[in-house]
């Protein structure tokens, strides 16, 4: 039985609670970095692959799973991210400039949709952002001397002081350089839920009411919430151009922008482990779908859909069994460990909230 | 003339839009739940009429056949809450958004593999025909989505005003606790409206086949009827109908007068505007909570 | 020395005139109860007060402040803090992350600061922390602090919503109803902290409330609506013997 024990109030604020979680994370960060010797080329690209969703899912779950603001439509601030540094990168901007910038001007972006967007609620907002994703779609074929349309734009290599990052024939590098986003990321997430900001965000998802009277102005609050998640999704987006090594306007469909918001509810709403989890589940299912068409039907057989099918099938199990998601299902199992033998059934039961009309607000 | 002719096949697709968000406004103003899935139950509805009448497959007579498929869709709408939705009671309405997406995928791909990815189209008597009034063309199917689309909104409209069924759902989206405590089945009458739901779906399913082929993919014509039931202002059943008749007109009519590419933005466009200007829609139901 | 002055107050909703020609003042230091029967409009004049609504007529002054020049936000930080008859809780969050809403009027951190965690924002976290133990000792919250409030028993979370108020160190406290479905040691609880934040923390109260036994055991002065129009002021004792006050709550007639 591991216990917490808290001696100080700094132990409520550092980054890891306890030696032990320190240890695990360190270990996973080793891991992470030694990953290329253990790896063949594909896996390590499927790695990659996984970091650039998680890195995605992170900005979608600062805006939802923090601020409770449901967006269906980040697709397209992954567009805006990916389209903004292209661009920046060809009018000669060096990449060490030019993807920094594009995450602050695709989170410029979303604080200035954030306007409007203020006023909405749950539903409203929903569609509002469906209604977003379809538009950047259509818009992106409309820019086409910006956006090249239809035919889509091919990102060059990267160069960073020097230094050539080209993803498929150095995709040790190109890992390094998504690892070491995925980190910074990670570490502005950690930093804003410790802090008064992060607070503020979960306030305005619980009750805005009781957040107002506490000084919290809603709808900077949100703006801001908006800004930071667009600017980590438009990094993700980002790399999502160079890890696909060409792109257009249906790269970045209102299907990604559904996939990204099961992904996050498939892996937990609202912790960060969630990004990530839910980050393999999307990465890796296409490739444990066609192994197991091919053990079941026999590979060739192309059967349309059966990913997205899939996919929802999985989210429709976990909203019913384990609306905690996959991380809600891994602190239960670790609870259950550490309090061994005195964990009690219902020790994770959900506070039952009855239906209260939404339109008295 | 031709602005009555663009206005006139605008009203049925429109209808056709109003009906979809129809069956939306009805689970939200019995369960403040949106079901994401209605386009795609209105494309089942028509394959499963598809698929009781055309001749390739059960080649059952149409008026069989529809009332039939009506009936099946009411059914597994009732059994989809009754097995699933039932689950989520208590838990938050991004859940139910969220399932009912997920939904959809699973109903496009299941319908994909029964029936095939091809266009296919529904045998029904009332694709035949235009009718020429004054110079305007209409297609028979046309009219009728017009029609039945009308009766039915009239209908539903008085069944929720009037009868005590309709009482009783509109209680029980507004405080399900006291709703309870009044004696009414909540779950049940859950149950009912999405079986109602399914029939709604099913009728604009027919209707929708009667005008042209459909494919599995039809059902994404649910989005714009989202944009309809917005416009609309979500809980207002003439709302549902009067957006889906907005978005229905505006469309031939921004392909007409629109460049190209601009045209197709427009039902989202004015979505996005309505809902700056007037976030509850035009017909809203929404009032400033007493804390 | 008034601390907070209404004058003239009305609000209408559509036909319903909820708050109607009301003028009242709090002085400083005191325990002030407004009661009257449901829909008298007790709780229109905290969301008055809250900024919440806005007054159809009227002056609300503040410490000699224009409240009516604020947006609900700002309240805040004029040194008004409330509490909610429903309990408007941080659901999804625990005890003590709710208690440091509280204190987010005293942020003094900005958003890149934050987002690196500059040992500023570390210094400013360990001084909210330290106020919001203060606010816990003072209530007893401690075997709650960690534990979500989704969890939690009513009265504890009326507790927390109390707490939540203080940390954020107010000059004014709106409690709305903090006895409403409290048990009877509970209640005597609430009495003995309100007693306390008056003498101990010199801050002003300004309550709604039915418990009348609270009321009068706690409060300096009353205030009794009805109709959204001031019936009786004074003492608790001399609210309560008021003829136009009995008859409101018992009806004419009464012994």
């Amino acid at each position: 039985m591991r216990t917490l024990f808290k001696i100080s109030y700094d132990d409520d604020i550092r980054l890891f609670p306890d030696r032990w979680s320190m240890l695990v994370y360190a270990a996973l960060l080793a891991l992470a970095f030694v990953l290329p010797m253990l790896l063949g080329e594909f896996y390590l690209g499927e790695v990659t692959n996984v970091l650039i969703w998680a890195i995605a899912g992170l900005g979608l779950m600062l805006l939802t799973g923090q601020t409770g603001q449901v967006s269906l439509g980040h697709a397209a601030f992954l567009a805006i991210g990916c389209y903004t540094n292209t661009i920046l990168i060809e009018l000669g901007l060096p990449f060490i400039i030019a993807f920094p910038l594009a995450g602050v001007i695709t989170g410029l972006v979303g604080a200035i949709i954030a306007v409007p967007a203020l006023r909405l609620h749950g539903i409203y907002l929903a569609i509002a952002t469906i209604a977003l994703s379809v538009l950047a779609d259509d818009i992106i074929v409309l820019l086409d001397p910006w956006t090249g349309g239809v035919s889509g734009k091919f990102p060059e290599a990267i160069t960073i002081f020097g230094l050539e990052i080209e993803r498929w024939t150095m995709p040790t590098r190109f890992y390094y350089l998504v690892l070491v986003v995925t980190i910074i990321c990670t570490l502005f997430y950690r930093n804003l839920l410790r802090s008064p900001l992060g607070r503020a965000f979960a306030a305005v998802r619980d009750s805005e009411v009781s957040a107002t009277a506490m000084g919290v102005h809603i709808s900077r609050t949100k703006g801001t919430a908006f800004g930071l998640s667009c600017m980590i999704t438009g990094w993700a987006g980002a790399l999502m151009g160079y890890y696909a090594g060409a792109f257009n306007n249906e790269t970045f469909s209102l299907v990604i922008s559904i996939t990204l918001l099961m992904m996050i509810v498939i892996g937990g709403l609202g912790s960060i482990h969630g990004a990530f989890f839910g980050a393999v589940v999307v990465a890796f299912l296409p490739q444990a779908l066609s192994i197991l068409k091919g053990a079941v039907i026999g590979g060739g057989v192309a059967i349309p859909g059966l990913e997205t099918g899939v996919f929802g099938l999985i989210l429709i199990l976990f909203i019913l069994f384990e609306p905690m998601g996959l991380y809600g299902r891994w602190l239960k199992i670790r609870t259950w460990f550490e309090l061994f033998p005195f964990a009690r059934k219902d020790m994770f039961r959900r506070q039952k909230s009855y239906l209260k009309t939404e339109r008295l607000r | 003339m031709e602005v009555l002719q663009l206005l006139v096949s605008g009203l049925a697709n429109g209808c056709v839009y109003g009906l979809i968000a129809l069956g939306f406004v009805l689970i939200y103003k019995a369960t403040e739940a949106v079901n994401f899935a209605q386009g795609d139950f209105m494309m089942l509805g028509a394959f499963v009429t598809l698929g009781l009448t055309n001749a390739e497959y059960m080649h059952l007579p149409f008026w069989l056949a529809a009332p039939l498929a009506i009936i099946i869709m009411a059914a597994l709408g009732y059994l989809l809450d009754f097995f699933v939705l039932r689950h989520l009671f208590g838990q938050s309405q991004t859940a139910v958004v969220i399932l009912t997406i997920a939904l959809g995928f699973v109903i496009r791909f299941v319908a994909g593999v029964v029936w095939g990815h091809e266009p296919q189209t529904l045998e029904s008597p009332l694709s035949i025909g235009d009718i020429n009034i004054g110079g305007v063309v209409l297609g028979m199917a046309d009219v009728a989505v017009i029609v039945v689309t009308v009766l039915l909104t009239l209908f539903l409209y008085q069944f929720f005003q009037r009868t005590k069924l309709g009482l009783a759902m509109q209680a029980a989206s507004q405080n399900q606790m006291a709703a309870y405590y009044m004696g009414i089945p909540v779950k049940r009458v859950q149950g009912l409206i999405w079986g109602l739901s399914g029939a709604t779906a099913a009728v604009a399913g027919i209707l929708f086949a009667s005008k042209g082929a459909i494919d599995p993919n039809v059902g994404l014509l649910g989005i714009k009827a989202f944009a309809a039931a917005v416009i609309g202002g979500f809980g207002s059943l003439p709302g549902a109908l009067a957006g889906g008749l907005i978005i229905g007109v505006i469309e031939p009519f921004a392909s007409r007068y629109f460049p190209a590419g601009y045209s197709q933005i427009a039902p989202y466009a004015l979505l996005l505007f309505v809902l700056v200007v007037r976030p509850h829609g035009l017909f809203s139901q929404v009032r400033i909570k007493k804390v | 020395m008034s601390l907070l002055e209404i004058n003239n107050a009305t609000l209408k909703f559509g036909g319903v005139v909820a708050v109607n020609d009301l003028s009242f003042s709090v002085n400083e230091g005191e325990v002030y109860a407004i009661v009257g029967p449901n829909g008298a409009g007790k709780s229109t004049v905290f969301n008055l007060i809250s900024r919440f609504y806005q007054p159809f007529a009227g002056t609300f002054t503040f410490d000699g402040q224009n409240l009516l020049d604020r947006a609900a936000d700002q309240v805040a930080d004029l040194g008004i803090a409330r509490t909610f008859q429903n309990i408007e809780l941080f659901d999804h969050a625990t005890v003590l992350q709710n208690l440091l809403v509280g204190r987010h009027r005293h942020r003094k951190t900005s958003l890149v600061e934050e987002l690196f965690f500059a040992p500023r924002v570390r210094r400013e976290e360990m001084a909210h922390r330290d106020e919001v133990e203060r606010v816990i000792d003072f209530l007893d919250l401690q075997p709650y602090r960690d534990k979500m409030i989704a969890g939690l028993p009513y009265g504890v979370r009326k507790v927390v919503e109390l707490g939540r108020a203080l940390a954020s160190g107010p000059r004014l406290l709106l409690l709305d109803e903090p006895a409403s479905g409290l048990s009877v040691e509970e209640t005597q609880d609430m009495r003995w902290w309100i007693d306390d934040i008056r003498k101990q923390m010199g801050i002003t109260v300004l309550m709604v409330e039915h418990d009348m036994g609270l009321v009068s055991s706690v409060s300096d002065r009353v205030l009794a609506l009805a109709d959204g129009a001031k019936l009786a002021e004074g003492t608790p004792a001399e609210v309560q013997a008021n003829p136009a006050v009995i008859e409101a709550y018992l009806g004419a007639g009464a012994v």
